[in-house]
C-alpha cells in the first residue's frame, strides 16, 4: 500500500472484461492446476511398482536356480506359469476366478447396504452409539474367519455360510468408516449448513453425509479387503460340491494334491484380484473425491 | 455514494428496527459471558463491535444468528433470518463455487430454475463473475472470502453478520475487501453486525462502533462515525478516531487486569 497514493484504486470495468477471466489481484493468487503428461505419469507411477514385480520374480528364480529347497517345495516361476496355462487350456480359469469375485462382489454389496444405514444410526444416536459402538469396534478386530465354524453349523455349507461370513467381516468395517468420517465432520460445516437452513434431514443430505464421504469411502476400501480376505478363508474351509469352485477352494485341492506350483497359482490369483478391485475401483474414486476437495497434491 | 447517514433514532419502534437485543444476558456454566446487553441496529446501518478476546463478540452473534440461545434477555430479528459470515470461510469443499451459492438458494427455496442464473448474478456483486466452476481450494483467500460473502447474500435475508471475516487475510487483500463490503452494503441496503478486534477496520467501516468490556462482555461505550464513505483505512481522520478508541480499548484491558 502506497501512502502517497490520493485516488481510490481504480478498477477494470466489469463489462470490459471476458467472462471467466478473474483479473488483479485474484489472477495473481489464483493456482491452475496442470495435469502432467501421460509419459511422466506412467514412468512416475507405473514403473516402481512393475521394477518390484520383476526384483520380486528375479529373487524367487534365484533362490529356485541355487536349489536351496527342494522344487516339489519351491516350483520355479515358469512352473507357476505352466500351472496357469493349464487351467486356461481346461477353460476353468475364469470360472474360478468369477466363483469368487461374484460372490465377493455381491456379498461386498450387500455389505454396504446393511453397514451404511447402522453406520449412520451409530454415529448419530448417542446411545445407540454407547451400546453398539463397542461392538463394531470390536468385531472390527476378529477375524472374521473365527465366523466360519458357527456359520457352517447355523446355516450348513452353503452360499448362505459364505454370505454370512463376507457380511460379519466387512458390515464392521463399512460401518466404522462411516462412524469416523461423520465424526471428522469439522463442526464449522454444520454451523455453517445451520445458518443456512439446513436441518435435520436437509442438513445430513446436503453437509453432514457430503462431508464425511472421505472417510466413508475408507471404511468401503478396508470392506472390501474384508470381504474378500473372510471369503477366502470360508471357501478355504468349507468344502461342499454345491459350493462350485472358487479361488480358495482351488487352492485347498491343489494343496490335497500336493500340487506346490498350483497352490503358488492360488495365492498370487487371490492377491491379484484384490489388488485389481482395489486399483482400478477405489483407488480412483478415493482420488477424485480427494483431489475435487483439495485434499490431494496436484497430479497425484 | 452517500455520505454521512443520518443517525437511527434511539427510541425506534419495531417497524424501524432490524435487529434489537434487550437486556441479554449469557453464561456458560458460572461463568458470565455477556451482561446486560441492550442494542439495536436500525434497517440499513452498519455497526461494529468491537472488543478484547473474551468480550463474547462471536458470542453475541450466535445468539443474533440464532445458533444459541440467550440465558436470559430477548433478542429480536424483525428484518428476518440473519446471514452469518465466519472468519473461516466455511465454505463446502465437496462443490465448486458456484454450487455453493445455489445450495444456500436452494435452502432458502428458490426454484431449480432460477438458482444457476441468481448464482451468477451473485458472483458478479463480488467480482468473481468466472468462477462459477472453481474448486475452493483453487481460490485465494480474499475470494473464498468473496465467495463466502455472496453464499451469505444469497439467503436473502437483509441482515449480515460478520464474525471478524478478514481478519484471516493479508493488509492489502483486507483493504480491496472493505470497499467491495462498503459497496455492496450500500448496493443492497444491509444491516451489517460486524465484530472485529482491528480498531481501524471498525473505524473504516462502521456508521456505529460499539466497545464491549472484556469478561464479561458489557456495552463500554458507542461512537458515530459521520466520515463520509468510501473512507480510506490511512486516512488523517480515521487515524484519529482509532487513536480516541484505542485508548479506551486499552483502558477497558486495564481494568480488567487490575481486577
Amino acid at each position: 500500500m502506497s501512502s502517497t497514493e490520493t485516488t481510490p484504486p481504480t478498477r477494470v470495468d466489469a463489462t470490459t472484461r471476458p467472462d471467466d477471466d478473474l483479473q488483479g489481484l485474484d489472477a495473481l493468487e489464483t493456482v491452475t492446476a496442470q495435469r502432467r503428461p501421460v509419459g511422466r505419469v506412467l514412468r512416475e507411477k507405473a514403473l516402481p511398482p512393475l521394477l518390484g514385480v520383476l526384483l520380486v520374480l528375479a529373487v524367487w528364480q534365484l533362490v529356485y536356480s541355487l536349489h536351496v529347497t527342494p522344487s516339489y517345495k519351491l516350483p520355479s516361476p515358469l512352473d507357476v506359469w505352466h500351472s496357469l496355462t493349464d487351467l486356461w487350456y481346461q477353460g476353468s480359469l475364469f470360472s474360478i476366478i468369477w466363483t469368487s469375485l461374484w460372490r465377493g462382489i455381491s456379498g461386498f454389496l450387500a455389505a454396504v447396504a446393511i453397514g451404511t444405514p447402522i453406520g449412520l444410526i451409530v454415529a448419530r444416536v448417542r446411545f445407540v452409539r454407547a451400546a453398539v459402538g463397542p461392538v463394531l469396534s470390536g468385531l472390527q478386530s476378529l477375524p472374521s474367519v473365527a465366523w466360519v465354524p458357527a456359520a457352517v453349523i447355523w446355516l450348513g455349507i452353503n452360499d448362505q455360510a459364505m454370505y454370512a461370513v463376507i457380511l460379519l467381516g466387512a458390515v464392521p468395517s463399512i460401518a466404522n468408516g462411516l462412524i469416523s468420517g461423520v465424526d471428522q465432520v469439522p463442526p464449522l460445516f454444520l454451523r455453517a449448513g445451520r445458518t443456512l437452513g439446513a436441518r435435520g434431514f436437509t442438513s445430513a443430505r446436503y453437509v453432514l453425509l457430503p462431508a464425511a464421504l472421505p472417510g466413508y469411502l475408507a471404511g468401503l476400501k478396508q470392506g472390501w479387503a474384508f470381504s474378500w480376505r473372510s471369503l477366502m478363508a470360508a471357501e478355504l474351509i468349507a468344502s461342499s460340491p454345491d459350493l462350485g469352485i472358487g479361488l480358495g477352494r482351488y487352492l485347498e485341492n491343489q494343496r490335497d494334491s500336493s500340487d506346490m506350483s498350483g497352490v503358488l497359482l492360488g495365492i498370487i490369483l487371490i492377491l491379484v484380484v484384490g489388488v485389481a478391485i482395489d486399483l482400478l475401483v477405489f483407488t480412483p474414486l478415493e482420488n477424485r473425491v480427494l483431489r475435487t476437495r483439495g485434499l490431494l497434491q496436484t497430479g497425484r | 455514494m452517500s455520505t454521512a447517514l443520518t443517525a437511527p433514532d434511539a427510541t425506534a419502534t419495531t417497524a424501524d428496527t432490524a435487529v434489537r437485543l434487550a437486556g441479554v444476558h449469557k453464561t456458560y456454566g458460572a461463568a458470565p459471558v455477556l451482561e446486560d446487553i441492550d442494542l439495536t441496529a436500525a434497517p440499513g446501518e452498519f455497526l461494529c463491535l468491537l472488543g478484547a478476546s473474551g468480550c463474547g463478540k462471536s458470542t453475541l452473534l450466535n445468539l443474533v444468528a440464532g445458533l444459541d440461545q440467550p440465558s436470559s434477555g430477548s433478542i429480536e430479528v424483525p428484518a428476518g433470518r440473519p446471514a452469518l459470515m465466519f472468519q473461516d470461510h466455511a465454505l463446502f469443499p465437496w462443490l465448486t463455487a458456484g454450487r455453493n451459492i445455489e445450495l444456500a438458494l436452494r435452502l432458502n427455496g428458490t426454484p431449480r430454475e432460477e438458482r444457476r442464473a441468481e448464482a451468477e448474478r451473485l458472483l458478479e456483486l463480488v467480482r468473481l463473475g468466472g468462477a462459477h466452476r472453481k474448486r475452493i481450494h483453487e481460490l485465494s483467500g480474499g475470494m473464498r472470502q468473496r465467495v463466502a460473502l455472496a453464499r451469505a447474500l444469497a439467503q436473502g435475508g437483509q441482515v449480515l453478520l460478520m464474525d471478524e471475516p478478514f481478519a484471516a487475510l493479508d493488509a492489502i487483500t483486507r483493504d480491496l475487501l472493505h470497499e467491495e463490503l462498503v459497496r455492496i452494503w450500500q448496493e443492497r441496503q444491509l444491516t451489517v453486525l460486524f465484530v472485529t478486534h482491528n480498531v481501524r477496520e471498525a473505524v473504516r467501516l462502521a456508521q456505529r462502533v460499539v466497545l464491549l468490556s472484556s469478561r464479561p462482555g458489557r456495552i463500554a461505550r458507542e461512537w458515530r462515525i459521520d466520515l463520509p464513505q468510501p473512507r480510506r483505512i490511512e486516512s488523517a481522520a480515521v487515524a484519529d478516531l482509532s487513536v480516541e478508541i484505542t485508548e479506551h480499548l486499552r483502558g477497558e484491558i486495564r481494568r480488567h487486569v487490575q481486577h
